[in-house]
């Protein structure tokens, strides 16, 4: 089974990803960033990132959420994270990068945030 | 009564879960609570995947060694690779605002994060070694 399964789903304007799995160095963070850059390239810029199913992240995981987040911002879009399990969000408080992610506990609220 | 479990390790990614997967038993026998045995393994997790890229180069032939070590009231791990070392003091704060969006340069600020001691030290055989300690 792969280390982190991605699906892809459209909610109006906006790609949800529904990640299950692990983003850790190697497979999982490279999935994550092929993910995201393939929608780039597709010209999809809204993009809501599920991670209810991630249990873990380690700081390789880490770097890729800033990277894509960097490089959807770049390409005039938006990223946003929906549903952190607490181990995610007790990571993203310690690195204070819950302050830089925009960040739902309900996909509703999410998706309306879009601009 | 300690108990002391060493591994030796081939310097590849896949080392990092056998390392994690072998802490497991002694984190849940000594009684730390979900919480902590997380921190621990992110912790260890962060030291091991260091030892791989930065300290052995990825270099398989080299080895990561590991060593858990109950104490009356703490875990001790140790975790030595055979590469040059480093300054732990010259690692930038990945929390500050120049370095926040950076897409590396979190792993050891976890590991301070996460464990209650931790030091760096080269030995007198060669190799740099992180040694962590998280009380129950």
């Amino acid at each position: 089974m792969a280390e982190l399964n991605i699906r892809e789903r459209q909610a109006g304007d906006v790609i949800v990803l529904d990640m299950d799995g692990r983003i850790t160095i190697g497979e999982g963070s490279v999935a994550l960033r092929s993910a995201v850059r393939r929608l780039l390239e597709e010209g999809k810029k809204k993009i809501l990132m599920n991670l209810a199913g991630v249990g873990y992240i380690d700081s390789s995981g880490i770097g890729e959420l800033v990277s894509s987040y960097t490089a959807v911002s770049k390409g005039g879009g938006q990223l946003k994270l929906l549903s952190l399990t607490k181990k995610l969000q007790d990571l993203l408080t310690i690195t204070k990068l819950l302050t830089v992610f925009d960040v739902y506990d309900k996909e509703s609220d999410a998706l309306s945030s879009f601009t | 009564m300690t108990e002391t479990i060493r591994l030796a390790l081939p310097s590849r990614i896949e080392a990092v879960a056998e390392a994690a997967g072998a802490v497991a038993n002694m984190v849940r026998r000594l009684g730390f609570r979900e919480e902590a045995a997380f921190e621990i393994d992110v912790a260890l997790r962060e030291a091991v995947i260091n030892a791989i890229l930065h300290g052995n180069k990825r270099e398989e032939i080299k080895t990561v060694e590991v060593a858990f070590k109950s104490l009356p009231d703490a875990l001790q791990i140790e975790v030595h690779d055979q590469g040059q070392g480093f300054d732990p003091n010259s690692v930038a704060d990945p929390t500050r605002p120049e370095n926040i969006m950076k897409t590396s340069g979190r792993g050891i600020f976890l590991i301070r994060a996460l464990m209650d001691e931790v030091e760096w030290f080269m030995r007198p055989g060669g190799g740099s070694t992180v040694r962590m300690v998280k009380r129950l």
